[in-house]
């Protein structure tokens, strides 16, 4: 579903990401794990092109994407993105975020997108907040009207940019959840997280990122009990056994409870 | 005591003519800031894009518009452009004024467009929206809410402003003053009756402002 090969990305004299090779297949889960700064973002964001790579390729579906003659909306229309901190559209209810791009993009009737898009909130189990605008979410509400409104434009690959990151660990449990049910339903899916215990159980390989570079990439439980590289270890053993009552920077205690 | 008097006993009498005249005044300020919306927002747009000669162009129209004087540029319109077309006191004036006005509403613009999170560009465009669709769907309707205070505050600077239209001879309301005074040497009655229109329009129109920016405020808990 998605060949990358070599990518390169600078920020200025900065090299975010420093040859990335990558594939996904399809109905494949696949998790990024590593420390803030390893270019975990920056690859999902060159995926969509909403950064530019200055080198590398990028395969979606078995065609190279070239910015210079691909239309990069089309691109984007079939990539469901996900981020951080939710980006809903405020001016917009619910219903509206997740109806807006299905009837301004693919141009579909008002009536029939309004369907899809009340299942849509049914299936993360939002029905009843159709008309609620987003203010009038919470966190994990909101993060939940944003995976349908993604969902809506029937993405042949979602990617997640740390979903969770942002919300009280209280309301981290209902979005991971929408996103479990995705896996099982075959969506294929780049997830980035901090949530190591969903990567473990949700993932079917993970790759632990460090200074731009794919370090290393296993199937969880391999990646989790017998990491290969030096570098995971450390990353791992920081995160999942922070020090007694004091956790590292950037670190929640959930990371290793959840 | 007297000029108490006097004045009211002026302001009733002219009532028909003052409302006369300030009815020119709110036509000539709304067709001035109507245009001077729409130069606003294209010019704005200008200088956002990534093209270097359309931010240069935005930036040469804002330096220039707004380092003369507004009776130069009235002036500049009426009697300069009489050479090649002749617009007529109404336009002429409307014209100066949205010309003017427009190059503050660039800004105000430029300023509300940017103060949108860049999330919400890139939410748009990851769903596979045009740059274009995102600006108009997504991005200016919240920048337009936001823009509402300031750009109030320049529709009064604009209401007050086309009282310079005077000096090209429009019988709105300033014009009307400086006749009366004249015709009465009432200077004091009649320029305060004039201040006092402008006022309860300024007034009115706050009060207006304040009433939407409540009922756009509704998403926004």
């Amino acid at each position: 579903m998605i060949k990358i090969r070599g990518l390169h990305k600078y920020f200025g004299a900065q090299h975010v990401l420093r040859g990335i090779d990558l594939d996904v297949a399809k109905s494949e889960v696949v998790c990024v794990i590593g420390a803030s700064g390893s270019g975990k973002s920056t690859l999902l964001r060159c995926i969509n092109f909403l950064e530019r790579a200055q080198a590398g390729e990028i395969w979606i579906d078995g065609e190279r994407i070239d910015p210079k003659r691909h239309n990069l909306n089309k691109i984007r229309a079939e990539v469901g993105m996900v981020f951080q901190l939710f980006n809903l559209f405020p001016h917009k209810t619910a219903l509206g975020n997740v109806i807006e791009a299905p009837v301004m993009v693919k141009k579909m009737p008002r009536g029939e997108a309004e369907r899809e898009g009340l299942a849509l909130l049914e299936k993360v189990g939002l029905g009843d907040k159709a008309n609620s605008y987003p203010s009038q979410l919470s966190g994990g509400q909101q993060q939940r009207v944003a995976i349908a409104r993604a969902l809506a434009m029937r993405p042949k690959i979602m990617l997640f940019d740390e979903p969770t990151s942002a919300l009280d660990p209280e309301l981290v449990g209902e979005v991971l959840e929408v996103i479990r049910q995705l896996a099982n339903e075959g969506m294929t899916m780049l997830i980035v997280t901090h949530e190591m215990a969903f990567a473990r159980e949700v993932a079917h390989r993970v790759i632990y990122m460090d200074e731009g570079r794919i370090v290393e990439e296993a199937p969880p439980h391999e990646i989790f009990e017998n990491p290969r590289e030096e570098r995971t270890r450390t990353f791992l053993a920081r995160v999942l056994n922070p020090r007694k009552g004091v956790s590292a920077p950037g670190t929640k205690n959930r990371s290793a409870a959840g | 005591m007297e000029f108490i008097t006097g004045l009211v006993h002026y302001f009733v009498q002219d009532i028909p003519i003052f409302l006369a005249a300030a009815w020119l005044t709110i036509r000539l300020t709304a067709a001035a800031l109507a245009i001077g919306v729409l130069i606003g927002l294209f010019f704005a747009l200008l200088k956002l894009s990534k093209n270097v000669f359309f931010n240069a162009l935005a930036q040469l129209y804002i330096t220039v518009i707004r380092g003369t004087p507004l009776i130069v540029q009235i002036f500049a319109i009426y009697f300069g452009m009489a050479r090649i077309y002749d617009f007529g006191v109404f336009w002429s004036a409307a014209i100066a004024l949205a010309v003017h006005n427009g190059a503050y509403i660039a800004e105000i613009f430029r300023a509300g467009i940017q103060s949108i999170d860049r999330g919400q560009m890139e939410a748009a465009r990851s769903l596979g929206m045009t740059y274009a669709l995102a600006m108009r769907r997504i991005i200016l309707p919240q920048a337009f809410k936001r823009v509402i205070p300031p750009l109030g505050n320049q529709f009064i600077i604009g209401l007050k402003d086309s009282s310079l239209a005077a000096f090209i001879t429009a019988p709105e309301l300033f014009q009307m003053a400086m006749r009366r005074a004249a015709a009465t040497y009432a200077d004091l009655e009649y320029y305060t009756i004039a201040g006092l229109y402008y006022l309860a329009m300024v007034i009115a129109f706050s009060f207006l402002v304040a009433r939407l920016e409540r009922r756009l405020d509704v998403d926004k808990a």
